[in-house]
């Protein structure tokens, strides 16, 4: 009982809107268990840091499974006892095997695309910033939200499981196409593996659902007094966005593991026709293994927007805030979002350029395909003209953003190869298409959640970041990167294919060993780097130094209008009104105009 | 103990950093943080010119080393790979231009723009105008791309030229094998259920006439005849593969139960390309492009391209798979006719 009493002072800031009706002791206190506060919470801020946290988990064990394959490519010929030690037979004498291998490569995809860049970015992002930054006390369900994130521990802990069985993890690269991943006879990692792989993504998919609908119902329904559509936050925009691609893609994706675990399991053929494997003639004829490559990339592509766009909507942000400038061409940016949105529903089948498709219909994706340069041009014109003549702080988080701008801009160009089919002839699945999709997709959506992270890292956890690590993580992270991804396209241009463990026996493609070994050592130090990160994360939490004053970056958002530790319901009074757009920087002769100030008599028009 | 030493120096390494990044905090708050925050935000806005350009130099070095090892423009060995070459560079030089003015102009900006007390950012919140131009010329630019693009490509995956030579190539956990349609120049009909790693490897259905004259290749290269196209009939027995073709700048994919084809006209003959690549260890390889098991990385084909009399050498050495399917019905080894007309034996490999 006196426990209870301890949590009603400790709660004595929180507001909960839910239980206005009842349950209400007249000061708006409310009973929370440690339980509720911090494991089965119903808080979107809390939900937000536990996907966070989870992401960031993820994050490491994904990232080690790449510095793994790594040193298998760095170093074909050498021995590493310390493997054999921890990883036994799938790592005899020190060296990674093939099969092991290409389990590593397909973990490492499917953790870092879906478990961290997805759940981890946008879970994370969208669920803090909608309801601080739209003016609403919660989700519009509360509920809905919190099994969310436990439809994505349940994944999560699934897929995290299929690692430690005897047969091993999933092993047909991270988009799992059958009949590789439906024959147990043709991999061992289309064994048991396979199947929890596809059963922890139908859980993941579940959760992104869960997640995208009451993302959408939220800002469609729950904006402050005054918050019309266009003067929501361009991160709360680039939310919604990617919110509508995933409840439409993902449950294309579902149906197309749920075909394959029918394939794998009932004796279907929905994906098998005319097969021999390891000698035994298999009865099923009539299915086409292409059609789920269709189902697949009809997740697939959107995906790579799900995981671009909350990032491309947070650097629009912090560009603007710390550029102490307007973002540039607001309506033009949702535009563009607008236009990537529809186009990465039309783009998917510039993944099998090569599968054999009706070249006509592959004429029709180019361009659809190249389409998609224009909204990103716009974007990056955009964000270049946000910085000029601003008058730019250098926040870690700034850095960041202007770090995801390079990274989008050599990635995005390097699209414009792989989407026009007439290249994509000769560079699909090569060590090219490796680079592009690690440098747009990869490193620029971890830069918009570094930056994110960095940015509101003080209305998370009432500190700050510190600065000095953020520095040394971010310089040696854009570094790195470019060092690990830049040269990688020279080996796509020698035609060097993908997940090729050892290219000794290739007389074509054995000339970059040197280079092999360089990227391998540099990853090594870059994903150091990220372990320091993760310590200044933890440690932050705890000693950080603390923040001060409500609004640290001299805001206009509604966030910063709360508390600095605001407790569950976010505004202790009346929730604010909106008068004004989020982007008023430098009107008048002001630093900024936060978006509850009504707009003066005097006021310039823009 | 290496990789002790290693961990060691890393966490050592770490705490310093760590214990330094801590002290500057401490000493910014000594100072006063708007002091500090000025500091490193002038040192941040040097270091970003910094990386601007010694970012532009390392592309340059890049270049320089790596340069050489790629399959260089003009080296492509098949008709089609001169188009892709053309549209490789076609890009490079759009997408070159863009990528030095945009990342010049974003690092440019964030130098110049830094922090300054002596000047106020500029109110500048939209230009319809500028978007209008920025929106057109990448249009303009990309439609130079998309026209020149779907143009090579309807090129390339267009029919094949009706003389062509005909190869089928099918893949299997790791492995290819390759049949020559023979002097009628059909492919004979195969059923997979028919397959018989032993006595049918393709699952050719012997009442097909049309193959009884079908070479049956494997273990050794593809041979191709120079100047003369060919086309390619895919298929594969138990997972998707692909049949890459770096030197000829082609791919195509091998899926089981849906064949697919591509074709082209190998220009170089495997002599010409060992001289013009001073390598005389080269041969035209073939590449498994798609992911399809453990031994992905290893599963390796070539291909010899000949002159017309080299190949029908190399041909008129190779037997006919049926026969070597059915040594008692091979006229040249069984003298005695009755066996020859024993039609019933046909059947044992279904």
């Amino acid at each position: 009982m006196s426990d209870a009493t301890v949590h009603v002072q400790q709660g004595a800031a929180a507001y909960d809107l839910h239980h206005d009706g009842h349950d209400h002791d007249g000061h708006g206190h409310h009973h929370q268990s440690f339980i509720s506060k911090y494991v089965f919470s119903m808080d979107h801020k809390t939900i937000g840091k536990q996907f966070l946290i989870t992401g960031i988990i993820w994050a490491i064990i994904g990232g080690l499974f790449s510095v793994l394959f790594r040193l298998q490519l760095g170093f074909p010929n050498q021995t590493f006892p310390i493997l054999e030690t921890f990883f036994g037979h799938h790592a005899k004498g020190g060296q990674i095997q093939p099969e092991f291998y290409y389990a590593l490569v397909t973990m490492h995809g499917t953790v870092l695309v879906f478990f961290v860049l997805t759940a981890g970015l946008s879970g994370t992002f969208a669920n803090l910033l909608i309801p601080l930054q739209i003016g609403a006390r919660d989700m519009a369900s509360p509920f809905l939200n919190m099994l969310s994130y436990w439809f994505f521990v349940l994944a999560s802990i699934i897929m995290l499981s299929s690692l430690f069985i005897e047969t091993g993890p999933a092993s047909g690269g991270w988009t799992m196409y059958p009949p590789l991943s439906a024959l147990g006879q043709a991999s061992q990692g289309s064994k048991a593996g396979a199947d929890m792989w596809l059963i922890s993504m139908a859980m993941f998919i579940v959760s992104s659902l869960l997640g995208g609908l009451n993302y959408i119902s939220t800002i469609l329904n729950m904006r402050t007094k005054g918050m019309s559509m266009t003067r929501l936050p361009l991160p709360v925009w680039a939310m919604f966005f990617t919110a509508v691609l995933g409840v439409l893609s993902f449950p294309v994706l579902l149906s197309g593991a749920i075909l394959l675990l029918f394939d794998r399991n009932l004796g279907t053929s929905f994906y098998l026709s005319d097969i021999v494997v390891a000698g035994e003639v298999l009865p099923n004829e009539g299915g086409s293994a292409i059609l789920y490559q269709h189902l697949f990339w009809f997740l697939g592509h959107p995906e790579v927007y799900i995981i671009l766009l909350p990032a491309m909507g947070m650097v629009s942000e912090i560009l603007s805030v710390n550029s102490r400038k307007p973002i540039f061409g607001y309506m033009a940016m949702l535009g563009s979002l607008f236009a990537i949105a529809i186009l990465a529903f039309l783009v998917w089948a510039h993944h099998m350029f090569v599968t054999g498709l009706n070249p006509f219909l592959g004429s029709v994706f180019v361009l659809l395909t190249l389409l998609i340069a224009v909204p990103s041009a716009i974007k990056v014109f955009n964000w270049l003209t946000t910085l000029w003549r601003g008058n730019i702080r250098f926040t870690p988080a700034m850095l960041f953003a202007i770090g995801f701008v390079s990274l989008f801009i050599s990635g995005g160009l390097t699209g414009i190869f792989l989407g026009n089919s007439t290249i994509d002839i000769h560079l699909h699945d090569t060590m090219f298409v490796v680079a592009h999709f690690h440098i747009v997709m990869g490193v620029a959506s971890f830069f918009g959640m570094f930056a994110g992270v960095y940015h509101w890292f003080p209305k998370m956890f009432g500190r700050y970041l510190n600065n000095t690590l953020g520095y040394i993580h971010f310089w040696v992270t854009i570094i790195g990167a470019y060092l690990i991804f830049w040269p990688m396209h020279y080996e796509g241009l020698a035609g060097v294919p993908r997940r090729y463990l050892d290219k000794s026996i290739w007389v074509s493609f054995n000339k970059f060993a040197s280079l092999g070994e360089m990227i391998t050592i540099v990853s090594i130090i870059v994903f150091a780097v990220q372990l320091m990160f993760v310590f200044n994360f933890f440690y932050s939490i705890f000693k950080g130094r603390k923040v001060t004053t409500p609004n640290p970056w001299g805001a206009n958002t509604l966030e910063w209008t709360t508390a600095i530790n605001p407790g569950h319901g976010n505004w202790t009074g009346e929730i604010p009104e909106v008068h004004r757009w989020p982007y008023d920087y430098a009107k008048d002769g002001r630093d900024f105009i936060p978006q509850t100030e009504p707009v003066g008599e005097n006021e310039s028009k823009h | 103990m290496q990789t002790f030493f290693i961990v060691a120096i890393l966490v050592l390494g770490f705490l310093i950093t760590f214990q330094i990044a801590k002290a500057s905090e401490y000493v910014a708050v000594i100072r006063g943080e708007e002091r500090s925050r000025k500091q490193s935000n002038k040192i941040n806005g040097f270091l970003l010119l910094v990386f601007l350009i010694l970012g532009m130099i390392g592309v340059y070095y890049c270049n320089e080393k790596l340069g050489g090892k790629i399959l260089q423009f003009g080296s492509s060995a098949s008709n089609h790979g001169v188009l892709i070459d053309d549209m490789i560079k076609i890009t490079l030089i759009i997408t070159g231009i863009v990528f030095v003015i945009t990342q010049f102009l974003l690092f440019w900006y964030c130098y110049r723009y830094q922090e300054s007390d002596t000047r106020k950012a500029y109110f500048f919140p939209h230009n319809n105008k500028l978007e209008i131009i920025w929106t057109a010329i990448p249009a303009i630019a990309l439609t130079v791309l998309v026209g020149f693009g779907i143009m090579y490509w309807f090129r390339i995956t267009g029919d094949a030229p009706s003389g062509a030579m005909q190869v089928e190539v099918t893949g299997s956990q790791f492995k290819w094998e390759f049949r020559y349609p023979g002097s009628d120049n059909i492919l004979g009909k195969k059923y997979y259920r028919n397959i018989n790693e032993a006595t049918n490897p393709l699952g050719q259905v012997w009442e097909d006439s049309t193959n009884k004259d079908d070479i049956y290749v494997s273990g050794e290269p593809m041979h191709l005849v120079v100047n003369k196209p060919v086309k390619l009939i895919i298929g594969a027995k138990d997972v998707i593969h692909d049949v890459g073709l770096p030197h000829f700048r082609l791919k195509m994919d091998a899926v089981p139960g849906t064949p697919t084809t591509m074709w082209f006209i190998p220009t170089k003959t495997s002599k010409q390309m060992k001289e013009e690549t001073q390598n005389p260890e080269f041969v035209y390889e073939i590449s498994c492009d798609q992911m399809c098991g453990q031994g992905h990385w290893s599963m390796r084909g070539e291909i010899i391209v000949e002159t017309q009399e080299e190949f029908d050498q190399w041909m008129a050495g190779k037997k006919p798979r049926f026969l070597v399917s059915f040594p008692e019905l091979d006229p040249s080894a069984v003298k005695d006719s009755a066996a020859a007309a024993k039609p019933l034996a046909l059947n044992s490999g279904k």
